[in-house]
């Protein structure tokens, strides 16, 4: 890989989020595919965000319930306590 | 995320039907409380906010034009009501108030180069570093952690992110962005350091 060129880097950052979303235009694309096959950081970079953004995806899968006592409480609120059996 | 498990009728809602509101509460709660734990950090904030959201909901069902899906709508007053919890604790500017933002990211450029990828699973599986996690989202500024906790890590689109908050989609994924390269750079400093630790045995 050669020197990065740090304009190039700088650029690119706006673009960033549409490319790990796969949401940019593929000419855009295909510039920062070329740039990052080239520059270490920027290849750095588009991998860490993309599985900081994949650990943050799956966290929310492991805490999606209420705990028992919440959901208790939240059914008074509610004037629901006839439903809490549900 | 929301998963369509279970289908809610908006007549029987409007309608008055207890029971199908109870079937609501069951099938949104885990979504909204998540959202206020990771907005709040803080358990019974959290459930301050879980509890207004439905008594709301419930006050204002006769509103809901059905413009939005119902979950979006939750999550707007669910969003709503986690700001207002924290302007009144912490007095921030309000998410409004940043109408214009400027297009200039260069605070945000990247300075930590570490490809911590590689490291094994378990390292990203332990409570530790869940914590972490939490603890970083936690310490992003309020308007950029709104927005990333719904397109993130509920998995809300852009465009219905933007619903939720009423604001343009050009500054969700301005605020998106920002928020993605600050996490980026706390997750690179701690699991730098977990790296570290690793290759010195």
């Amino acid at each position: 890989m050669s020197e990065p060129d740090q304009t190039k880097c700088r650029s690119l950052l706006g673009c960033l989020s549409d490319y790990v979303d796969g949401t940019l235009s593929e000419d855009l694309c295909e510039e920062i595919e070329h740039h990052v096959a080239e520059c270490r950081n920027c290849h750095i970079v588009v991998d860490t965000l993309r599985k900081t953004i994949r650990l943050y995806h799956e966290s929310a899968a492991e805490t999606g319930e209420v705990p028992g006592v919440v959901r208790e409480r939240l059914f008074r609120a509610l004037n629901l306590d006839d439903f809490l059996q549900h | 995320m929301i998963e369509n498990k279970t289908e809610i009728s908006i007549e029987a809602l409007r309608a008055g039907d207890r029971e199908e509101f109870s079937r609501l509460v069951d099938a949104y709660s885990g979504p909204i409380y998540r959202l206020a734990l990771k907005m709040l950090g803080i358990p019974t904030d959290a459930e301050d906010v879980l509890q207004n959201t439905f008594l709301k909901a419930f006050q204002h069902l006769e509103a809901f034009e059905g413009r939005s899906s119902l979950s979006t709508w939750l999550y707007r007053i669910a969003s709503n009501e986690a700001l207002m919890l924290l302007r009144k604790q912490h007095h921030e500017i309000p998410l409004s108030d940043f109408a214009t933002e400027d297009e200039d990211n260069s605070d945000y450029s990247p300075a930590q180069f570490t490809d911590w990828c590689c490291l094994p699973e378990d390292e990203f599986l332990s409570s530790e570093s869940k914590a972490a996690l939490d603890h970083a989202v936690q310490h992003l500024p309020e308007v950029q952690r709104i927005v990333f906790i719904l397109r993130d890590i509920e998995g809300l689109s852009i465009q219905e992110t933007s619903e939720a908050l009423n604001l343009s989609e050009a500054a969700v994924k301005t605020r998106l962005l920002r928020a993605r390269l600050r996490l980026r750079e706390e997750l690179s400093t701690y699991y730098g350091e977990r790296l570290d630790k690793r290759s010195k045995g």
